[in-house]
């Protein structure tokens, strides 16, 4: 056997067969190498890809098995899975790696035998396949979606061996398309009188949340698509209400029944959960709007900082109030804050990407960010949402996080702000 | 691009103050032609899409309890009726107690003496259940109704619904022990915490 720093080894050959037999090795199956398996199942490629003939077309593209990003945790019908945040960058999730959150289980539709009935205070109800929707005007724009449980675990009790995924994975932004809603009651006169509507899904739970009408009129959708295809089962398939920026939970998916009313219904999602205890002892309701908010996403536990000189700091901030105005980056643990340059468009209600060049001279150091919305509205420390809202409170979290940097170059959580 | 022509649309024909939340009263969902330059060609006020709903089938789906309780619908059901309901139909994921297996299985009962009080906000752990959190006693037979239990979701009949309402509400110290409810009771009982929950149509008005 020739030297593995040749060109063509015998083992090459039969790599680059198996690729051009369907990309078996590529899809990451364990090879062995040399009688031993490969360090870590560390996918093998041939030394020199340039010497001989990659991979055949495929009807759907995998990710490189040398990027393997997923959703944790997993497996459970009544629960969540949270996005990688620490795998990706831009500021568009793949739709296969958006938060889940089910509190049913992911119904199996039939998009052909789902309808949406659109009732209540309207000059006439009307019934909608999704075929109908389709014909009328429609609109595609980016929002973010966040649980408002999201953070919680970092605020509750924070600690050194969180990940960027565990600390803050159930926000997820999508290219969206749809119909206004405002159309579609104007489709079945909506009432003057209708002051409220309730939005039902079709899942085993049969989830209801109540939505001031004036959502409607301002972004509220029908959306059936996500980044230019149907929309995952997961997020909602055939159909779901899209109310950009506020809370994950009433953005109801798999959307069967809008009614028109003159009050909130009082579901269980709008009393005994998705409700604010305060410090007064007393509880909010029907706190809708997401809060500017922000994480850096790169460093983060537990991938270590490697090499002393510059590195790109970013992350991701959004508000469900509007656009983000501005990031500030502390490095050296909030003593001093630098606006961060903002990476592509601001769009109100979707998340940006920002970044900050930063010089690692080897010192342990706290980077943090901060981020400021349109509404003035700042992101605050965790102690002072603490003073502000009480340690039990249950829902928008959107204290200050950030990343302690060792003199090793280890990054651990800092969630104590 | 159409989010500022919807904005424009509304503020044109008044469909309501689409340029803010602060006033959230539609006044018309009139539309005058000229509207629809915002939208394209259009013809006519309406694209005339969709179909009336078949009667039955949206009474069966139109299962929702408002707060007020006007919905309820007729029957009756006793919490020595739901007790028994209890252990044969919750219990599995809710103990015999009440207590659940949370996070999946929510607690539903207990009135811990440490909660009472409302002091949520300083104490993470203090589980919210029926009698020291829920506002609307309404809420306990919509959800029953639509979602429970978790093996056959909408499988009990409504008198099946108001007993195990009354056996929850019975058990949290909100209803005496021997009541029967029906839709006129189950409107009367008024929870404990009721007061405690802030909400305005102005959306965010409480916080």
């Amino acid at each position: 056997m020739r030297a593995p720093d040749t060109s063509v080894t015998r083992r090459d050959l039969l790599v680059g067969a198996a690729g051009a037999l369907g990309g078996a090795v590529l899809a990451g199956l364990p090879v062995s190498v040399d009688g031993q398996e490969a360090a870590a199942a560390r996918p093998t490629v041939p030394a020199d890809p340039t010497k001989l003939q990659g991979g055949v077309t495929t009807q759907v593209g995998t990710r490189s098995p040398f990027e393997t990003p997923t959703r944790a945790p997993y497996g459970e019908t009544v629960g969540n899975s949270f996005t990688p945040l620490q795998d990706l960058t831009g500021v568009i999730t793949p739709s296969d790696l958006h938060f889940e959150r089910h509190h049913a289980g992911i119904p199996a539709i039939d998009p052909d035998r789902h309808t949406l009935t659109i009732h209540g205070l309207v000059d006439r109800p009307l019934t909608f396949t999704l075929d109908d929707l389709k014909r009328f005007p429609q609109v595609v724009r980016t929002y973010f979606i966040e649980c408002s449980g999201n953070g919680r675990a970092a605020y509750r009790d924070p600690k050194p061996d969180m990940t960027p995924q565990e600390v803050s994975g159930m926000i997820s932004t999508s290219e969206w398309t749809g119909v206004p809603l405002a159309t579609l009651f104007r489709e079945v006169g909506a009432s003057p009188k209708a002051k409220w509507f309730l939005a039902e899904g079709g899942d085993a739970c049969l989830m209801t949340r109540s939505v001031p009408i004036a959502k409607a009129y301002d972004d509220a959708m029908i959306v059936w698509a996500q980044n230019g295809e149907p929309l995952r089962p997961a997020q909602g398939y055939p159909m779901r209400l899209l109310l950009p920026g506020w809370e994950g939970n009433i953005n109801v998916k798999w959307l069967r029944r809008l009614e028109l009313g003159m009050a909130p219904w009082m579901t269980r999602w709008e009393t005994s959960k998705y409700t604010d205890p305060r410090p007064d002892h007393k509880a909010d309701m029907f706190t809708f709007a997401q809060q500017p908010k922000s994480i850096i996403t790169a460093p983060g536990y537990p991938r270590e900082v490697k090499g002393h000189g510059w590195h790109a700091v970013n992350g991701l901030a959004w508000s469900g109030k509007g656009k983000i105005t501005r990031v500030e980056v502390s490095i050296d643990g909030g003593k001093s804050w630098s606006d961060a340059e903002i990476l592509g468009e601001v769009r109100p209600k979707a998340a940006v990407r920002f970044q900050q060049m930063w010089e690692w001279k080897g010192q342990e150091t706290i980077l943090l960010s901060r981020a400021t919305d349109e509404t003035g509205e700042v992101q605050p420390t965790r102690t002072a949402l603490i003073a502000k809202r009480g340690i039990g409170t249950d829902y928008h979290f959107n204290q200050i996080v950030g990343w302690k940097v060792e003199r090793t170059g280890k990054v651990f959580f800092h969630g104590e702000t | 691009m159409m989010h500022r022509s919807l904005i424009l649309l509304s503020c044109t024909v008044g469909v309501l103050m689409a340029c803010g939340l602060s006033d959230v009263t539609p006044r018309s969902t009139a539309i005058t032609s000229a509207d629809y330059a915002a939208f394209g060609p259009m013809d006519g006020a309406r694209l005339g899409l969709g179909r009336t709903p078949d009667k039955t089938a949206l009474a069966a789906m139109d299962t929702d309890i408002d707060a007020e309780g006007a919905t309820l619908p007729s029957g009756r059901g006793s919490d020595e009726e739901g007790k028994t309901l209890y252990a044969q139909q919750c219990a599995m994921c809710h103990a015999a107690d009440g207590r659940g297996m949370p996070p999946a299985f929510p607690r539903l009962l207990g009135r811990d003496p440490k909660a009472e009080g409302f002091v949520f906000a300083d104490d993470a752990k203090l589980p919210h259940t029926i009698g020291n959190y829920w506002p609307y006693a309404t809420t306990l037979f919509d959800y029953i109704k639509r979602a429970m239990p978790l093996t056959a979701p909408g499988s009990l009949t409504d008198a099946q619904v108001y007993a195990l309402t009354a056996y929850l509400l019975a058990e949290d110290d909100v209803i005496p022990k021997g009541t029967t409810l029906d839709a006129t009771s189950l409107r009367a009982v008024k929870m404990p915490y009721f007061d405690r929950f802030l909400w305005s149509d102005e959306v965010g008005a409480s916080r």
